[in-house]
């Protein structure tokens, strides 16, 4: 087996607040193998964005990163010193953001923003030209060349998501976070936008981190699955596998709840009753406890740690791998 | 160039619908013209004085009069104009280029940079900008470039403000964050996308802002404060003009319809760009 794109080991990140310490990620650790599609899924506020934001290291003012470490191809991204953090940016690592509507800016031509991209390429002004046609017809847009001159409110919410992942593939960097791109986006366009995804991903080999809250999504495109729940992983394993043999309860109730799972058709959709844990004080034992409904005595006082080889789970009622 | 094309294609079929801005910008090109051609359009020398011919009223031979010297009054107006529109083209793009770097350096640096840019501007604009123009020439005569300086230093803290909220606007915007995310320099945000967000209402204020610099500069050669005498300011010819009312009232008009003419122009001009460039604030104005 190939060293992986990327190793987070044991990621502990909190925010000061005025009420103490907010734990917003705790002792998370996953990998990235060479060429896969891992995805991210969890609830709001479960940790997707820290995570996120600690891998490109674009922190709040208020973030603290207190243990752990986030390998990239043998470096450690938490100890690089800046400027080298930022040519890893946009270059090695590359990001695709949720709203297309906002992640261009609205005032340059799509050619100007294109080029811009490529500016540590060093190529002339008729070579960056080239290569953003290029990419552009690779991610589908067509009639590139009369797009280059229109700006962002000239295009559909699909067209300016496809630009935004031109430019973050430009680089063609060996790994691609993509925040939830296609959530403000309509139905058809999603999955002709994951199609595009898979596409590219298997052209230009790089490996995707990707993060959603639509199971379907995840279903579809990503090799691994990664459960978070109140910043910390509750379940991984091969997507497939980790949907349709669920260890972790959250992510039973999780699937429970996913629209395109329910078999009849109701107007009362099932929710995963109470909420998250306070993260600023947490409890003792295991965080999904009061929401469980299958707790146990132990539950109350000893918090599950991750276990299980291929497939993992942190929970108590957690079957050992065969 | 193709977008400086588009541009003036917009602004001129905006003026189009806008007979105020069209009459704002008419007046401005006019103006413009006349003064920057003053040498050619001057019927006599500026300076020239003709005993014999003081006070006149206006005739075929002096358009608009001449003065207590008998000069020709139209003559020093158009020359009167060189130096309002310098002061005014100096001191506006100085204090302009400075404020958008101090402002952008407060809204994008880290906060105790901006706590600290942010007390000097409030500390510069607490001076009453009349007081603090007179308490500097006290200490250095008076010349047109400490008027020029004097507008520079009190107009800097206008524009960084402006342009430092602006700013801290733009900093939580996504395609920023796309940008650092992209691995562009704090610079090179700045330069590429902060700049070219926030360029064209700067522009639009500061077309706003020629008419109180040049009423600042006639104000202060008004009280003697800014040219020196022979030479012609609109402020000058307006306090030369006040001495000798009894005798004349043509040096008051002739200075002071340029004065109104600069404000009106520049104001309905300005005020008809930023509605075309800025459509969501044209609800508010009205």
């Amino acid at each position: 087996m190939t060293e992986p794109v990327l190793q987070i080991r044991d990621l502990t990140v909190s925010y000061r607040t005025e009420r103490g310490r907010l734990q917003a990620l705790r002792h998370v650790s996953f990998s990235v193998p060479e060429g896969k599609i891992i995805g991210i899924v969890g609830e709001s506020g479960c940790g997707k964005s820290t995570l996120i934001s600690s891998i490109m290291r674009l922190f709040a003012p208020n973030a603290q990163v207190d243990d752990g470490s986030i390998v990239f191809r043998g470096q450690d991204l938490l100890g690089l010193p800046p400027d080298d953090m930022r040519a890893l940016r946009g270059n090695a690592i590359s990001m695709v953001f949720q709203d297309p509507m906002t992640s261009l800016n609205p005032v340059l031509d799509i050619g100007r923003q294109m080029a811009d991209v490529q500016h540590r390429s060093g190529s002339g002004r008729a070579e960056k030209q080239a290569r953003s046609l290029m990419m552009l017809e690779r991610v589908g847009i067509p009639d590139p060349a009369s797009q280059l001159g229109r700006f962002p409110h000239q295009l559909s919410g699909g067209m300016r998501q496809r630009v935004a992942i031109a430019m973050a593939l430009m680089t063609e960097p060996s790994l691609l976070i993509a925040d939830e791109p296609t959530t403000a986006l309509d139905a058809t366009l999603e999955v002709q936008i994951i199609h595009r995804l898979q596409e590219l991903q298997r052209d230009f080999g790089c490996s995707i981190l990707f993060v959603s809250h639509h199971l379907g999504v995840i279903a579809e495109l990503c090799d691994e699955v990664i459960v978070m729940y109140a910043g910390e992983v509750c379940e991984s394993g091969p997507t497939a596998e980790a949907f349709s043999n669920p260890r972790h309860p959250y992510t039973r109730k999780l699937l429970a709840c996913d629209p395109a799972r329910i078999p009849q058709r109701t107007r009362q959709l099932p929710v995963i009753e109470g909420s998250l844990p306070d993260l600023v004080d947490l409890p003792q034992g295991c965080i999904f406890m009061q929401r469980c409904g299958q707790s146990m005595a132990r539950c109350a006082t000893q918090r599950p740690l991750l276990s299980g080889v291929h497939r993992q789970a942190a929970c108590h009622l957690q079957v050992p791998d065969p | 160039m193709a977008r400086l094309a588009n541009t003036v294609v917009k602004t001129f079929n905006g003026l189009k619908k806008d007979p105020l801005g069209m009459a704002g910008f008419v007046l401005v090109s006019l103006l413009l013209f006349v003064t920057v051609f003053a040498a050619w359009l001057a019927p006599y020398d500026p300076f020239e004085v003709n005993v014999h011919d003081r006070l006149s009223s206006p005739s075929a031979a002096h358009w608009l009069g001449t003065d207590q010297l008998g000069r020709d009054i139209l003559s020093r107006v158009l020359f009167g104009g060189q130096v309002a529109l310098k002061v005014s083209l100096v001191a506006i793009s100085v204090s302009m280029a400075i404020g958008f770097a101090l402002g952008m350096l407060a809204g994008f640096g880290p906060r105790w940079l901006d706590r600290i840019l942010v007390v000097s501007f409030d500390t510069l604009r607490s001076f009453p900008t009349i007081m603090f123009a007179l308490a500097v020439i006290a200490l250095t005569g008076p010349s047109l470039n400490t008027v020029i300086g004097v507008i520079i230093i009190t107009s800097i803290p206008v524009y960084a403000r402006v342009v430092r909220t602006q700013t801290q606007a733009l900093r939580e915007r996504d395609f920023i964050l796309a940008e650092r995310a992209m691995g562009a320099s704090t610079l090179r945000i700045l330069r590429d996308h902060v700049l070219p967000n926030i360029a064209a209402p700067m522009l639009i204020l500061a077309s706003m802002d020629v008419p109180a610099v040049v009423g600042m500069e006639a104000g202060l050669s008004f009280l003697g404060l800014g040219v020196s005498p022979p030479t012609p300011s609109w402020g000058s010819i307006l306090n030369d003009g006040y001495s000798y009312l009894r005798n004349s009232p043509w040096p008051i008009i002739a200075a002071g319809l340029p004065l109104i003419a600069v404000t009106l122009g520049f104001t309905f001009f300005g005020e008809s760009l930023r509605d075309i460039f800025d459509p969501k604030l044209r609800g508010k104005a009205e």
